[in-house]
């Protein structure tokens, strides 16, 4: 459980436009990694290419590298159909399937590619996955009724706990909490706290307090102008991110001076 | 839909904290200004005249469709008082004789089973090429695939008779000698030679002619899946296949079921295909590979013309018949779409 990232020398692009260029950072075992800076920086692009949800969109593409303990997922003849088990995902929006109940969409990542399992040890993990959620005592009694007719804060971790039933080693959040409300949110970042013992956790995040609540490392992404690619400026401990930063862009952006 | 559901449901659980009394408050305030501007008693002229169309046309429309439906009755009950038949079970069609002995047990057998057989065939594939055109061909095969079917549906239901008659009969010969050596001993599949002018011929011709609707509603449903659900499914790890059986075809379901039912409501109105291609006969054969049968559009067609008085009305009776079949279809497709609609 819980693997290093490596990132070397990654550029991502839609077409012909060069989204990110050239990130290299490692992303620490069960810890939290939060990604920072402003809107269109390719924070989301990056994080997309961690599991190899950037290619999905129509033109997009990657150069670089990317190892996962010591297998680089954009190798020749890796399957970003397993890379994507490996590297579980957690979106912005809550997107529980609407046709499924709240037992089904915990179910639903365990049940693909054939895998067969017993009735009886698949109500573990569900009830396992639940459990690891904090989502467990609220819904154990209607486990049969649609995941959609939860709270949004719910259904988020109703997606969370659909995305570690499958066990990945890694876990990737985009924005996870910007739907919520901010009671939701506090449940939702109790949650990190624990998962990042199991797993190793990438965030990104609009909300600074909530990078400097959650995460141990910050990563600091910024872009020169519009239409050009986002880069990483710097990535270091948290604490020191939002103290003593070693780049005057980050602490500029960090005390509200631009972005 | 699914995402107004989700937009709505997530204020539910924010709690009563002082940001949304604010925002509540700020909206109504304003209207309430403009409202005690204008006097209350005001109607703008444009609204009077606009009011007026909408609920004439309304009013029309109902007024229209009581008039036919009163004709009709009329006719049919002038029809069916005179029949010396038994109305739903005789097979026999003698509407012109008298006394008249007419019932309509083959034109409703030949006209459900038609349309039976053109949706097992045609629904199937119409949700295949939705499919591959929405979820599967680059897009540069997308788009002049989904025209040519779209042009499937522009061809004049004659030509496809015409065609159906001149090539689809003399051809079919063939592949129901090859049913009738592995599949006869069913004996719905048996087939004794002669011209291929049988239901199931009508049923494959109805198929091609049902295809472009059931196909182009469905593209348009599979394509209106939303982006998130599949990405959700992806980040799962599922292939191609699974994203489509866990965020695509649930979403689309009850889609596809209404692209059926219109084109199952085309086929069971066939007329002039059917009558082109059918050789009719008042009888049913436990074959449907032989030739014979008929129904209620072809039978109105084809006899239309040498009816008399009685005739004439029998023939419209049948039609009520074909109308309460169509409704009574329309009304169990809304059952199955309903049935499951807490989760969707």
């Amino acid at each position: 459980m819980a693997k290093r990232i490596d990132v070397s020398g990654l550029s991502a692009f839609y077409g012909a436009h060069k989204a990110i260029d050239d990130i290299s950072m490692t992303v620490e075992p069960r810890s939290v990694t939060a990604f920072i800076g402003p809107s269109g920086c390719g924070k989301s692009t990056f994080l997309r290419t961690l599991n190899r949800m950037h290619e999905v969109t129509p033109g997009g593409r990657v150069e670089g590298k990317v190892m996962l303990d010591d297998e680089n997922l954009y190798g020749s003849g890796v399957d970003p159909v397993s890379v994507r088990r490996t590297v579980g995902m957690v979106f912005q929006r809550p997107n529980p399937f609407p046709t499924m109940s709240i037992y089904e969409n915990v179910a639903a990542g365990i049940r693909l590619n054939g895998g067969r399992i017993r009735k009886s040890e698949l109500d573990g993990v569900v009830e396992k996955s639940l459990k690891g959620a904090n989502l467990w005592k609220e819904v154990k009694d209607r486990l049969d009724k649609p995941g959609a007719g939860l709270s949004g804060g719910q259904q988020q971790r109703l997606c969370i706990a659909r995305a570690i039933a499958v066990e990945p080693q890694v876990l990737l959040m985009d924005e996870p909490c910007s739907a919520l409300d901010p009671i939701s949110t506090l449940a939702i970042e109790d949650l990190i706290g624990e998962l990042k013992e199991r797993f190793t956790i990438v965030i990104v995040t609009h909300n600074m307090q909530q990078a400097a609540r959650v995460s141990d490392r910050t990563a600091f992404f910024n872009l020169a102008g519009v239409g050009q690619p986002g880069k990483l400026v710097e990535i270091d401990d948290t604490e020191r991110i939002f103290s003593n930063p070693s780049v005057q862009a980050t602490e500029d952006y960090i005390s509200g001076r631009f972005g | 839909m699914n995402d107004m559901d989700i937009a709505n449901s997530a204020p539910a659980d924010r709690p009563p904290g002082p940001a949304s009394p604010d925002l509540t408050a700020a909206q109504p305030a304003p209207a309430q200004g403009i409202r005690t501007r204008k006097s209350k008693t005001t109607v703008r002229p444009g609204d009077r005249i606009f009011l007026g169309l909408s609920r004439g046309s309304g009013i029309l429309l109902l007024v229209i469709m009581a008039a036919i439906a009163v004709f009709l009755t009329v006719r049919a009950t002038h029809a069916l008082s005179q029949d010396e038949g038994n109305f739903l079970t005789t097979f026999e069609w003698s509407a012109n004789t008298d006394p008249p002995v007419f019932g309509i047990a083959v034109l409703a057998f030949g006209t459900v089973v038609s349309s039976l057989i053109a949706m097992l065939l045609a629904v199937p594939v119409a949700v295949g090429i939705a499919l591959f055109i929405s979820h599967y061909a680059p897009r540069r095969l997308a788009a002049p695939l989904s025209y040519v079917i779209d042009l499937l549906a522009a061809v004049p239901s004659i030509v496809y008779g015409l065609w159906g008659a001149l090539f689809l009969v003399p051809h079919l010969g063939g592949l129901y000698g090859w049913f009738d050596t592995y599949f006869g001993w069913t004996g719905v599949l048996a087939y004794h030679d002669g011209a291929a002018r049988s239901l199931f011929t009508i049923g494959i011709l109805l198929a091609i002619m049902i295809l472009p609707i059931v196909t182009s509603v469905s593209r348009e449903v599979f394509r209106q899946a939303p982006k998130m659900h599949e990405e959700a499914a992806l980040a799962l790890g599922a292939t191609r296949w699974e994203v489509i059986r866990m965020a695509v075809l649930p979403f689309g379901r009850s889609g596809v079921i209404s692209a059926s039912m219109l084109g199952l409501g085309r086929a069971l109105g066939e007329t002039m295909a059917v009558a082109t291609v059918l050789s009719p006969s008042f009888l049913i054969s436990t074959s449907l590979l032989d030739p014979g049968g008929g129904t209620f559009a072809q039978n109105i067609a084809s006899s239309f013309k040498e009816s008399g008085e009685t005739g004439k009305d029998a023939l419209i009776a049948s039609g009520l018949v074909l109308f309460v079949l169509t409704l009574l279809v329309n009304g169990a497709a809304r059952m199955i779409i309903a049935r499951r609609k807490e989760f969707s």
